[in-house]
């Protein structure tokens, strides 16, 4: 599964370890979080991450 | 308490109660020729509110200005709209010896906050769009993350309709005035822009977004007051105006060639580059990296049309003046710029090439392969480096007629 970095802030996804304080569990691909998903650094949205 | 310092009225309940740093000329990295201010505001509501605090050794000078209005001791709420250390630098001192009832950041604040005073845990979070009522007044509050930090937030003071918009809308300037209108309108223009495109451009989409969001909000603003600098109280529209555009980026008829040299080779190409730029009508500001200071080379790219960098080689590296311009320039983002790279060399010849992988990390749009002179540019050379310029301006001008 990919990686995903904010073009805002730089905070990178890495679905292997999800996003505990958002609520996404560990083995969650970025492509499956929900939309209104935000980054945990900045708030931005899915839209504004890119493949890293 | 002494009272050395006054507290300067913005309405009749509401004052400016910050520091003026004339001497500051570092702001991390940032040259400010000018000083600076860190503003705190006190609002004297029925729940007497500060607004921000200052750098820690400026902490005196912000109690006395409250104390020559209010015993400080009466503050009963203090808000943090951003925890960088130049506005939250002695908020957990001043937090223990004034014993506040309440002190609210955003979330992120909070979390900001907890990192830097690990045995400060008395800070609230107050949530994007959460009002918090000081009795006969209310403020509510706008998150405004990576503008400039995680925990940014803005503040609005709907009674008297003035923004504490912290870092955005300021800028680094000590005067004694703090009104935007009794300050020279070309210094406080060229000051907002150099720290627009020191501290604020790598986030000039959210901007953009955020000035969108506020207008459909529908507040009015008879003022902002931000953290560094003078207060906007006339002609908002102007600053406001001024921030929509320069988060745009929209290149002009302006080139920014900065250059490192040794013996005054890569010096000479630099000349030559920029007198090709302006026979065709390109603004040029040719920029020595041991001369001026990368905030100021910064200031210059913003609304520009290229961005060419030279650099002669030492040991096979780009100079590592050069090499700080372009650190701090990649962390900045500029955006729609195209440019090339040129040096003159010894025997190997690298750091032209090094200075152009930069710019490409940047998306910086090389136009051509660098032009690398050995030793000292020959007339034949120096007209190439010329050509280079002309052709780097006919392809600015393309741009600037696609994008505006």
């Amino acid at each position: 599964m990919k990686r995903y970095v904010c073009n805002v802030c730089g905070y990178v996804y890495d679905p292997a370890q999800g996003d505990p304080e958002g609520g996404i569990p560990p083995g969650t691909a970025f492509e499956d979080l929900p939309d209104d998903w935000v980054c945990p650094i900045c708030g931005s949205s899915k839209d504004d991450f890119s493949p890293e | 308490m002494k009272e050395e310092y006054r507290a300067i009225p913005l309405t009749e309940r509401v004052y400016w109660v910050g520091a003026i740093d004339w001497n500051l000329r570092d702001f991390h990295g940032y040259t400010t020729h000018r000083g600076t201010s860190y503003n705190a505001y006190l609002i004297l509501a029925d729940r007497i509110t500060l607004i921000d605090t200052v750098k820690k050794p400026f902490k005196e000078e912000m109690l006395s200005r409250i104390a020559s209005v209010v015993d400080p001791r009466r503050i009963e709420i203090i808000i943090s709209n951003h925890s960088e250390m130049d506005h939250s630098g002695c908020l957990e001192e001043v937090a223990r010896e004034l014993a506040p009832k309440e002190i609210y950041a955003s979330p992120m604040g909070v979390k900001t906050l907890k990192e830097i005073f690990p045995n400060f845990s008395e800070v609230k979070p107050v949530a994007d769009g959460e009002k918090v009522s000081l009795g006969n007044m209310t403020l509510s509050f706008l998150e405004t993350r990576m503008l400039h930090w995680p925990d940014s937030m803005f503040s609005y003071l709907h009674e008297e309709e003035i923004l504490f918009s912290q870092d955005a809308f300021g800028m680094h300037l000590a005067t004694q005035e703090r009104f935007a209108d009794e300050i020279d309108y070309d210094i406080l223009n060229y000051e907002a822009a150099t720290y627009f495109a020191n501290i604020i451009l790598p986030y000039s989409p959210l901007v953009t977004k955020l000035i969108n969001r506020v207008s459909a909000l529908g507040l009015t603003f008879r003022m902002i007051a931000p953290d560094h600098g003078p207060i906007w109280r006339k002609n908002l529209d102007h600053i406001i105006g001024n921030y929509s555009r320069w988060a745009l980026q929209k290149p002009s008829m302006k080139a920014v060639i900065a250059y490192g040299t040794m013996w005054q080779s890569t010096e000479k190409m630099a000349r030559h580059i920029g007198e090709g730029l302006a026979s065709k009508g390109v603004k040029v500001a040719i920029m020595s990296c041991d001369v001026f200071h990368r905030s100021d080379v910064i200031y210059e790219l913003l609304e520009c049309g290229a961005f060419i960098v030279g650099t002669s080689t030492l040991n096979n590296n780009m100079l590592p003046a050069v090499a700080d311009l372009l650190t701090y320039a990649k962390g900045l983002r500029p955006q729609n710029l195209i440019g090339a790279t040129f040096g003159s060399y010894g025997w190997s010849g690298e750091g032209a090439l090094q200075a152009m992988e930069i710019l490409k990390e940047m998306k910086v749009e090389i136009q051509e392969e660098p032009i690398r002179v050995k030793h000292v540019p020959a007339a034949f050379d120096l007209l190439s480096c010329r050509h280079l310029g002309e052709r780097i301006a006919t392809e600015i001008e393309k741009r600037v007629k696609e994008i505006s």
